[in-house]
């Protein structure tokens, strides 16, 4: 077999990295102020299961001779970051953080799925290593979506127009890099559009099943930039917030 | 005007800011839950608790974050609250052991003394 492309899976390392970081981090900034105590904390403890993924895979690039996890979690610059729109944006209302959790998580269920085949072994461990996590998050999601779909009209009118604002930004997830085809034949990961294609097949039934109706993908333009660096005004102060610690002296022993 | 507050929970309610007291609906309070966690398969489920919620599904997503997230566990049950039968403590005293029946508690069969005395009268079956 031909030499994995490393530019290649680096690139798709740091995507999937950066998305859990920062989701990560937004998520935790309900950790106090959620709905209900249990609720507060499932989810809370659900974006440290984030962070602990991102770690993961920022581990596994330092493997790949770059940087130590902390310094490529706090000491990038913005432009260096590779996360989608979608993760960045403000918690919102809980039924934003709801929808963004259902329609991100749902994606990552089955990325994660397609990876644990991955040629790339120490990616296929990580992606199995991860199935029990996200097999709870999905199920999370889904519960609340058709929980609130289905209580009343205020609730379901709430997070129909949450999917709406979404769609757009969820589809930013799955823009493509330079490198599909070298991930595919190189039989890393089978590409975005593939995933894209799972996605919207594995989440209208469940949407229809919460009697919400599902944005049309065709007139809907999807929210790229964030994969080649390009972000949205809300990924600059939530790096400085998160990394204005960690500045005060990066070489600090925790 | 409704009541704002630093907690976005109060705020989101709407509530009056005058002192009048409303009754809150359904949605405003949800039922409790009795969770029971499963450390092993064969082994008995153990009550560990509750949780608040509106129904079994949310129940089950709910309690699994509060008692499984450390400890082992390959199953949880969800079981409403009020759907549980307790006897009244003003009962209590029916449960408790009149001591002249010793002989029905293992404790109360003295049987050392016996064990060690065949123990001595037969060295050999030690």
């Amino acid at each position: 077999m031909n030499e994995l492309n490393k530019d290649a899976i680096r690139d798709l390392l740091y995507r999937m990295a950066d998305d859990q970081l920062i989701l990560g981090h937004r998520n935790s900034e309900w950790t106090g102020l959620g709905p209900i105590l249990e609720e507060d904390i499932a989810f809370s403890s659900m974006a440290q299961d984030k962070l602990g993924q991102s770690l993961a895979l920022y581990t596994l690039l330092h493997d790949l001779g770059d940087k130590d996890p902390d310094t490529l979690a706090f000491n990038r610059e913005e432009k260096d970051f590779k996360c989608c729109h979608l993760v960045e944006y403000p918690i919102g209302g809980y039924e934003f953080s709801l929808m963004r959790h259902f329609l991100f998580d749902s994606s990552e269920a089955l990325r994660f799925g397609m990876l644990a085949g991955s040629s790339f072994s120490p990616l296929a461990k990580i992606a199995r290593k991860f199935r029990g996590e996200l097999r709870y998050h999905t199920m999370h999601a889904d519960t609340w979506i058709r929980q609130l779909g289905g209580a009343n009209e205020e609730s379901r009118a709430k997070i129909q127009s949450s999917l709406e604002f979404c769609f757009p930004l969820a589809l930013g997830i799955f823009e493509p890099s330079d490198y599909e085809k070298t991930l595919a034949e190189q039989g890393v990961f089978p590409g975005e559009s593939e995933l894209q294609k799972e996605w919207l097949a594995h989440i209208e039934p469940l949407l229809a099943g919460s009697g919400l109706s599902m944005p049309d993908v065709s007139s809907c333009k999807p929210s790229y930039g964030g994969r080649k660096g390009r972000h949205t005004e809300h990924l600059k102060p939530l790096l400085d917030e998160m990394t204005e610690v960690y500045k005060i002296d990066p070489s600090a022993e925790w | 005007m409704s009541l704002k507050s630093l907690d976005p929970r109060i705020t989101r309610e709407g509530l009056p800011e005058t002192h009048d007291a409303s009754p809150l609906g359904e949605i405003h309070h949800w039922g409790t839950y009795e969770v029971f966690h499963q450390t092993k398969k064969g082994d008995r489920h153990i009550h560990v608790g509750s949780v608040h919620a509106p129904n079994p599904e949310m129940a089950y997503i709910l309690a699994k974050e509060q008692f499984a997230r450390r400890a082992p566990c390959v199953s949880l049950w969800v079981v409403k609250t009020t759907d549980v039968y307790q006897t009244n403590y003003r009962d209590e005293d029916m449960y408790e052991n009149n001591p002249e029946k010793m002989y029905r508690e293992a404790g109360g069969y003295k049987v050392m003394e016996r064990i060690n005395k065949y123990k001595k009268d037969h060295p050999q079956n030690k």
